[in-house]
C-alpha cells in the first residue's frame, strides 16, 4: 500500500495533446476520483499510472519509488476494466486466483485467499461458476474481488460502474465504498458521472482538457469551484458576469454581493450560485443579502424537488432548485424574486 | 410453399448425395461393370490393399494434408495475430494480398509454381507440394484465425498483465486457449485444402511420388476400375469423420456460449 504521484505526465497521440504536464498526488489509502468529460484525458492518466500506456514524458512514482520504467506486470496494481475482463474460459474461482498463482501462491493458500476474497465481494459459492452465468453486477465483483485479492500496492477503477443500471449502481456504489475501506488500498476512480464521484470519494480531480483544474474534498469542490468548468462541470450553476464597484459586484441583474474580498474596483468577473442555495420569495419584505427580479418561464416537477427555470431582467437563463414544501406557488409567467446568500456566491477565476 | 420448399431442398439434396450414393454402392459391389442386383462384397477393398500404388498416394496425401494443417495453421495464425494486433507500414496492402489466391484458378496457381519451383531449383516431388499445399492453405487460416481473433476482447490479455503475466504468457494462458475453436476449424480447413488438392499435386507430383487425387486420374485414364470407388468410399468416410468432428467441436463452443 502506498500512496502514488505523477510528476508532469504528457501524452499525446499524434497531434492532439491529451495529458499535458499533469502533476497530481493521491494519498495512501485514500479513495480519489478522477472526474471529466470524455476525452478529458482521465482514462489516459490512469492507463499510464497502470502501465497500459508509456508516457511521453514526466514520471510515475509509487510508495516513493520511480515506477515509469517498470512493465504493466511488475508493477503490482489491481485494475477493474470498464468491461470487467473476465477471463471466459475460467470460473469464478480461477479468474480471483490467477493473480495469486502468478505470484507464486497455489493450492490451499490460494484457496483461502480466494475464499477471502470472494467474501468480502459477498459472492461465497459461486467459485464453480462461468462468468457467462452471472449477472452485470456479479461480474463486477468478481472483477473487483481478482483485482484486490493480490494486494496490489494501488487499485485502479475504469469506469467500473458504467455499466449497470441505477438501482444495481447505487448498491454497487456502497459495496464499492465499503471494500475499499476495509481494504484500505490506494485507489483511483475514473469516472465521467459526478454524483459518482462526490459520493464515493475522499478527493476528486476535476480534468478538462489534459490538466487537473482543481483537486479536493467533493464537499469544498462543490461549495468553492474555482473556474466555470469545474462549478458546471461538478452540478448546475448560476453564471453572472459583472464588474466590481465599491462593495458590490454590478451585473445586468443587479448588484450581487460576495462574503469574500473583492478584487480591485473596476475589475471583470464572474461569480456562480449552485441553484439550490436560491430561494423565490414570497410576498413579504426583502431579506438581507443578494436579491434579484426574474420571471418565472417553467417548473420541472420531480416529486421530491422540482426546478425552476427563470429568466433574469437581463435576459440571462436562471435555475433554481427548490424542495416541494408546499403545494402552492408561483405559476409559469410570474414576476418573481429570487434571494441568496452572499456568502453562497462564489468568485471565479475565470 | 412449404411443401415445395421442402421439395426442392429434397432434389438438391439427391442431387448432391446420389453420385455419391451410387459410387458407395458400387465400391460394395461384386460385379465391376455395375451389373444390378447388387452382389454385396468386400473384394475391392481387398484388392485396393494389394494395390501399391494407391496406398502410397493415400499415404502421402495423408502426410501432405496433415504438415500442411500444422505449418499453414501455425504461419497463417502468426499473419493473423500480425495483422489484428500491430499497426505497421503495408498493413493493409497485406492484408488485401492475402485474398486473391483464394480466387486464383489452381491451374494458374499450379502452372506458376511448377515454373518457379523449376526456375529456383526447388523441382517437383514431396517438398515441393507440401511447399504448395501450405501456400494454398495460409489465406484460409489466416480468414478464419482472423475472424476468431476479432471476437477476442483485446482488454483480456491486458487484465492478465495487470495480474503478473508476461505478454508471451498472457498469450499462451489467455489468448491461445480462447483461440482453439478458431485454430482447429482453420487446420481442419488447410487439411481439407491439401486433401482435395489436384491441380497444383498434378504439376508437382514426380511418377514416383505422387497423391490420392492425382493416382486416381492416372488410373481412370488408364481404365476405370471400381478398386477407384473403394478407396474413394475410404476417402469419403474420412472426410465425414472430419466434418463431424468439426461439427461438434463447433457445437460444443456454441453450447458454452449460451452458458
Amino acid at each position: 500500500m502506498s500512496g502514488v504521484e505523477v510528476r508532469a505526465v504528457s501524452k499525446r497521440y499524434g497531434a492532439a495533446s491529451v495529458l499535458d504536464a499533469v502533476d497530481a498526488r493521491f494519498p495512501e489509502g485514500r479513495f480519489t476520483s478522477l472526474l471529466g468529460p470524455s476525452g478529458s484525458g482521465k482514462t489516459t492518466l490512469l492507463r499510464i499510472i497502470g502501465g497500459f500506456v508509456a508516457p511521453d514524458g514526466g514520471r510515475v512514482v509509487i510508495g516513493g519509488a520511480d515506477v515509469t520504467a517498470v512493465p504493466l506486470w511488475k508493477r503490482r496494481i489491481g485494475m477493474v476494466f470498464q468491461s470487467y475482463a473476465l477471463f471466459p474460459h475460467m470460473t469464478v474461482a480461477q479468474n480471483v486466483a490467477y493473480g495469486l498463482n502468478r505470484r507464486g501462491i497455489r493450492g490451499a493458500a490460494a484457496r483461502a485467499e480466494v475464499g477471502r476474497a470472494l467474501e468480502l465481494v459477498h459472492l461465497t459459492g459461486f467459485d464453480a461458476r462461468r462468468p457467462k452465468q452471472l449477472s452485470g453486477g456479479q461480474q463486477q465483483r468478481v472483477a473487483l474481488a481478482r483485482a484486490i485479492v493480490t494486494k496490489p500496492r494501488v487499485l485502479l477503477l475504469d469506469e467500473p460502474l458504467s455499466a449497470l443500471d441505477r438501482r444495481l449502481r447505487q448498491n454497487m456504489q456502497i459495496e464499492l465504498k465499503r471494500i475499499q475501506r476495509e481494504s484500505g488500498l490506494t485507489t483511483i476512480f475514473v469516472t465521467h458521472d459526478q454524483e459518482e464521484a462526490l459520493t464515493l470519494s475522499d478527493t476528486v480531480a476535476i480534468l478538462d482538457r489534459g490538466r487537473i483544474v482543481q483537486e479536493g474534498a467533493p464537499a469544498d469542490i462543490y461549495e468553492h469551484p474555482r473556474t466555470s468548468f469545474a462549478a458546471a462541470f461538478l452540478g448546475d450553476a448560476n453564471f453572472f458576469r459583472g464588474t466590481v464597484r465599491g462593495e458590490a459586484i454590478d451585473t445586468p441583474a443587479g448588484p450581487i454581493r460576495i462574503a469574500g474580498a473583492l478584487p480591485a474596483p473596476g475589475t471583470a468577473v464572474t461569480v456562480a450560485v449552485r441553484p439550490e442555495k436560491m430561494t423565490l420569495l414570497s410576498a413579504g419584505p426583502d431579506p438581507a443579502g443578494n436579491v434579484i427580479d426574474a420571471t418565472l418561464r417553467e417548473i420541472i416537477y420531480a416529486g421530491a424537488v422540482s426546478t425552476f427555470l427563470l429568466t433574469g431582467s437581463d435576459g440571462a437563463e436562471i435555475k433554481v432548485l427548490s424542495q416541494n414544501r408546499d403545494l402552492a406557488g408561483p405559476a409559469p409567467g410570474a414576476r418573481v424574486r429570487l434571494a441568496w446568500a452572499p456568502a453562497h456566491t462564489v468568485l471565479l477565476a475565470d | 410453399m412449404i411443401p415445395l420448399g421442402r421439395l426442392t431442398l429434397a432434389l438438391i439434396l439427391v442431387f448432391l448425395y446420389a453420385p455419391v450414393v451410387v459410387m458407395i454402392v458400387m465400391a460394395f459391389n461384386e460385379s465391376d461393370l455395375y451389373a444390378l442386383p447388387l452382389q454385396p462384397s468386400l473384394k475391392w477393398f481387398t484388392a485396393l490393399a494389394g494395390n501399391e500404388k494407391l496406398i502410397d498416394a493415400s499415404r502421402n496425401s495423408v502426410l501432405i494434408a496433415v504438415i500442411t494443417a500444422v505449418l499453414g495453421t501455425a504461419i497463417g495464425t502468426l499473419a493473423a495475430l500480425a495483422l489484428a494486433r500491430h499497426a505497421f507500414r503495408g498493413r493493409s496492402v497485406l492484408q488485401l494480398l492475402l485474398l486473391p489466391p483464394i480466387a486464383i484458378p489452381w491451374l494458374i496457381t499450379g502452372t506458376a509454381m511448377l515454373v518457379f519451383f523449376y526456375w529456383t531449383g526447388i523441382g517437383r516431388g514431396l517438398h515441393a507440394m507440401i511447399l504448395g499445399h501450405v501456400a494454398l492453405a495460409i489465406p484460409y487460416v489466416v480468414l478464419v484465425v482472423g475472424t476468431g481473433l476479432q471476437g477476442l476482447r483485446s482488454d483480456l490479455e491486458e487484465a492478465a498483465m495487470s495480474l503478473g503475466s508476461t505478454p508471451v504468457h498472457a498469450f499462451f494462458a489467455i489468448t491461445l486457449p480462447l483461440l482453439a475453436p478458431s485454430l482447429i476449424a482453420a487446420a481442419l480447413f488447410a487439411f481439407a485444402v491439401s486433401l482435395d488438392q489436384f491441380v497444383v499435386s498434378y504439376f508437382l507430383a514426380t511418377p514416383g511420388v505422387s497423391t490420392l487425387p492425382v493416382e486416381i486420374y492416372t488410373s481412370i485414364r488408364k481404365g476405370f476400375t471400381p478398386e477407384i470407388n473403394a478407396v474413394s468410399t475410404l476417402l469419403l468416410g474420412a472426410s465425414v469423420m472430419l466434418f463431424l468432428v468439426f461439427a461438434v467441436l463447433t457445437r460444443m463452443g456454441e453450447a458454452d456460449e449460451r452458458r
